[in-house]
């Protein structure tokens, strides 16, 4: 490698071999420099990709293609009275949707175009016509135009979902996708806002499903965790940092919050399971047996930052307190656990943002099963947001997966906002002894 | 009648019996304070105290054993041929008769035998609603009596106020054991049932998994098989390639941020980089199953290899990178806490700053990295979303990353969805891989904890 160096002299000098031996060494200093930043930029890049790869996929269901029916209200008959709620439910409107839509297209004739027809709708659609017609009695006997929701084929082909594969119209046929181009050229096709997927529960037809279930579920089992855990993890970490005696238990339940820190979530989702759930008898996929199973799940996490804070209290505090005569207790919650609390805050709400992002355990306490009715309190069935993302990921509808993009989108806003909030308190009340 | 009432009214109770402890206090002191031993307030949250504790606790005990005990009430009213049952079957009458109490139809049970013990039913809870009534009221007040009749200006309420707020302290504390026994019998308890119909031998050792029990016993694959090995060989393959990812990756970025970037840089990508560990798994699992897998597969097919559309390299890639941020920022702590002195030796020696870290800083924090390293593990082992929603379900023995395996996670969230019974084998399975998974993590963490606070102490 270096024959010329060597004929020069027939032997090396140490400088030049000093020299040489830099040059590598440089090199080596390089690489290395090099692999470490390869490696920062190699985890920013596959955040960047998931990031982009859900926001990509998921925003368009924030949009709902709806198509604009002209509905002969006059060629029903509706109840007389407005409370009467049973006769609004008994009036056809899926007859009324089907008549307007065969008046628009006269040329589908046979019994199989017809019904090609109105799967252009969705199969809710009467019930969107029922929820208008009853809060505008007004409309009756009149004919109305109404947007409805389309079927969520006409919806993945209109926002172009299938674009660059085999069968760029899914399972649409060509006979309705002429009737959807025809609609939209008489602009009576639109993409507009998707307000369903805000206030719905879950639901088997994509174009009706909604997160608003979920979402509910997710703030009552956190409800039921915070209350829980915020006090027991605060007076945890109280005794053990300000009254326990260093002895062999209060050692045993150190190593025991560290190591609960660290077991798999989807035990404590047996636990649940077994305790709660088989033993006690707390109502299956309810919030309350969610909210006890993280609430276990987050304790460790609590404690361990709220002992943290204690710690930074600095001493000459607790000893100016018992120096005018408080006694232990008074020392504590008087003047320690004050400087202490917007930590203590900080690392509650981490503990929550975790919690709201945990699935596994759930789905141990069956917060899996499918449930369309909106939860009002901790004892009713029902989802949370990560385990309807878990579903709506399993489901074979390719409607389902943009919106399983969107609600990760929910949830990673509300995670966002959870830490901005942790981060921000902490930077608002941070002390420097 | 609702037991929420109740709460509210034994809180409003509660209240009442501060200021009226207050009240007293002031009424003994004749309204020179200094006399009593205690502030008022003291004497306030001593009359609290002794009305809320008690009744809160009865309320809460009854809340948890109030339908064992009226199952078991209406049980011992049923004639006596019916008495000898056996429990599954009275358990299933019991479900009739609630289901009949909320009008729903039954399974086929005798319709005139759930009518009467329905009644029964609304009758005893009706009685044990009064019964808990009056008892909780008489607590509350018998308890504000005594603190009423106690409290003198010598009593010493401060004491007592003090001693139940540290007892109570040391509840909190101590559910920290109770949550890791009620694991472990949780656990145990339903691994002790599987291991009576399973050998824990076929159990650990046996090479053939399918859960799956026909429900008649002349089915094909009738008995179900048991042997783990594929699912350990599985979680291990698993969390190999994700270790192979988060490993290198991890301390690499660790070292650039504790001993090359600079102060700017840090503050920005340290946290930058956290938020991967805040991401939930639910989601990363959705990403692998989305979008890793099927790029892993096109890649493997254009170069011709066959890869399974679940494959092992899909899942572990992507909790790889999940994993990243707890492997940095445990080895961003415990290289930071390697002393200067240490590097400034080195330096002066001539060495540059890469053989610095290379020969000096990583063999000094070497125990640390290990214990991190090791918590690493233990979290690829135990996690679950990732592996459910991107690694397959077929339990094959094989070591090809390419090919399917599926994880003892997995197949305890396959076994326990859905239906369940507490007396077959299938969802047993599920509590004795839970057993295995929670012994193969508390062995890990405690050796990286104690490794990792001894290495702390080194250098403190």
């Amino acid at each position: 490698m270096n024959s010329s160096d060597n004929t020069n002299s027939g032997k090396e000098s140490t400088a030049d071999r000093m020299r040489r031996g830099l040059r590598r060494r440089y090199a080596a200093e390089r690489r290395f420099r090099l692999y470490g930043l390869a490696s920062i930029v190699l985890a920013l890049l596959f955040m960047l990709f998931l990031f982009t790869g859900i926001f990509g996929k998921g925003y368009t269901a924030f949009l709902q293609t709806q198509i604009r029916l002209t509905v002969d209200l006059a060629s029903v008959e509706f109840p007389v009275s407005v409370e009467d709620i049973d006769g609004f439910y008994a009036v056809d409107y899926a007859g009324l949707i089907k008549e307007s839509l065969y008046a628009d297209f006269p040329e589908a004739g046979s019994r199989r175009d017809r019904r090609a027809l109105y799967q252009l709708i969705s199969p809710g659609a009467s019930y969107f016509l029922r929820t208008r017609v009853m809060e505008a009695p007004e409309l009756i006997g009149k004919s109305v135009d109404v947007w409805l929701p389309a079927d969520d084929d006409v919806d993945m082909f209109v926002k172009g979902h299938f674009d660059g594969e085999e069968n760029a119209t899914g399972r649409l046929s060509e006979q309705q996708v002429a009737w959807i181009e025809a609609l939209r050229k008489e602009g009576r096709l639109e993409t507009h806002f998707n307000t369903t997927f805000f206030t719905a529960g879950d639901s088997r037809e994509p174009e009706l499903s909604g997160i608003r279930g979920a979402l509910m579920g997710s703030i009552f089992t956190l409800l039921v965790t915070l209350t829980l855990s915020f006090p027991i993890g605060v007076g945890a970490a109280i005794y053990l940092e300000e009254f326990a005696p260093k002895n062999r238990w209060t050692d045993l339940i150190e190593v025991n919050v560290n190591n609960l820190a660290a077991v798999p979530s989807i035990v404590f989702g047996l636990l649940g399971l077994a305790v709660f759930i088989n033993f006690f008898g707390v109502p299956r996929s309810a919030p309350v047996a969610g909210g006890f199973v993280l609430t276990l799940m987050t304790l460790p996490t609590i404690i361990i930052s709220s002992r943290a804070v204690l710690k930074a209290v600095p001493p000459s505090i607790r000893e100016a307190a018992l120096g005018v005569g408080a006694s232990r207790v008074q020392t504590v919650f008087h003047h320690v656990v004050p400087q202490a609390l917007p930590g203590m805050l900080t690392g509650t709400i981490i503990g929550m943002a975790q919690a709201l992002g945990e699935t596994a355990p759930l789905l141990m306490i069956g917060m899996v099963a499918f449930i369309v009715d909106i939860p009002g309190g901790i004892f009713d069935p029902s989802t949370v947001l990560p385990v309807q993302i878990f579903l709506w990921a399993d489901s074979p509808e390719r409607a389902f997966m943009e919106r399983t993009a969107a609600a990760i989108m929910v949830l990673l806003a509300f995670l966002v906002v959870m830490n901005a909030t942790a981060v921000y308190l902490r930077k608002r009340f941070e002390k420097k002894w | 009648m609702d037991a929420n009432n109740l709460l509210i009214l034994v809180c409003l109770m509660a209240c009442g019996a501060f200021l009226l402890g207050r009240y007293r206090a002031y009424g003994v002191s004749g309204g020179a304070i200094r006399k009593l031993r205690s502030l008022p307030g003291h004497y306030g949250f001593y009359s609290l105290i002794l009305t809320a504790v008690p009744a809160l606790f009865l309320l809460f005990s009854w809340a948890l054993l109030s339908h064992t005990v009226i199952d078991g009430l209406v049980l011992a009213d049923l004639p006596a041929d019916m008495q000898g049952r056996p429990a599954a079957e009275l358990e299933l009458l019991l479900n009739d008769v609630k289901n009949s109490l909320q009008g729903v139809g039954s399974s086929g049970s005798d319709s005139t035998l759930v009518d009467t013990l329905a009644t029964r039913y609304t009758e005893l809870g009706k009685r044990a609603d009064l019964l808990l009534w009056v008892l909780t009221i008489t607590f509350c007040i018998a308890g504000m009596a005594w603190a009423w009749k106690n409290i003198r200006l010598e009593y010493p309420a401060q004491h007592r106020v003090e001693s139940a707020v540290i007892f109570a302290l040391i509840g909190c504390s101590l559910l920290a054991i109770l949550t890791t026994v009620g694991i472990v019998l949780s656990v145990l308890f339903e691994s002790l049932r599987f291991f009576q119909a399973v050998p824990v031998t076929e159990f650990l050792f046996g090479l053939e998994w399918s859960p799956q029990m026909a429900i008649r016993s002349d089915q094909v694959g009738a008995s179900g098989a048991f042997g783990a090995i594929p699912l350990f060989t599985g979680t291990l393959l698993i969390s190999a390639i994700a270790m192979l990812v988060a490993f290198p990756v991890g301390l690499m970025s660790s070292i650039y941020l504790a001993e090359y970037a600079d102060h700017r840089m840090r503050a920005v990508l340290k946290p930058v980089l956290e938020i991967l560990a805040g991401i939930p798994t639910v989601v990363y699992g959705f990403f692998a199953a989305l979008f890793v897998a099927p790029m892993i597969r096109n890649l493997g097919e254009s170069i011709g290899l066959t890869v399974a559309s679940e494959s092992a390299l899909a899942a572990g890639l992507v909790m790889g990178i999940m994993i990243v941020p707890f492997v940095s920022s445990i080895s961003d702590d415990v290289i930071t806490a390697v002393p200067k002195a240490m590097r400034e030796g080195s330096y002066g020696l001539g060495a540059t700053q890469s053989e610095t870290i290379r020969k000096v800083v990583i063999p000094a924090a070497l125990p640390g990295i290990v214990g991190g390293v090791l918590l690493a593990v233990s979290r690829a082992i135990g996690e679950t979303m990732i592996v459910v929603m991107a690694a397959g379900l077929a339990a094959n023995l094989t070591a090809n990353p390419l090919e399917a395996v599926t994880t003892v996670t997995v197949q305890i969230v396959t076994l326990l969805v859905g239906d369940q019974e507490f007396d077959s084998p299938k969802t047993l399975a599920a509590f004795a891989l839970g057993l295995v998974l929670f012994l193969v993590t508390l062995f890990l963490n405690i050796i990286a904890l104690h490794v990792v606070r001894r290495y702390r102490e080194q250098y403190e």
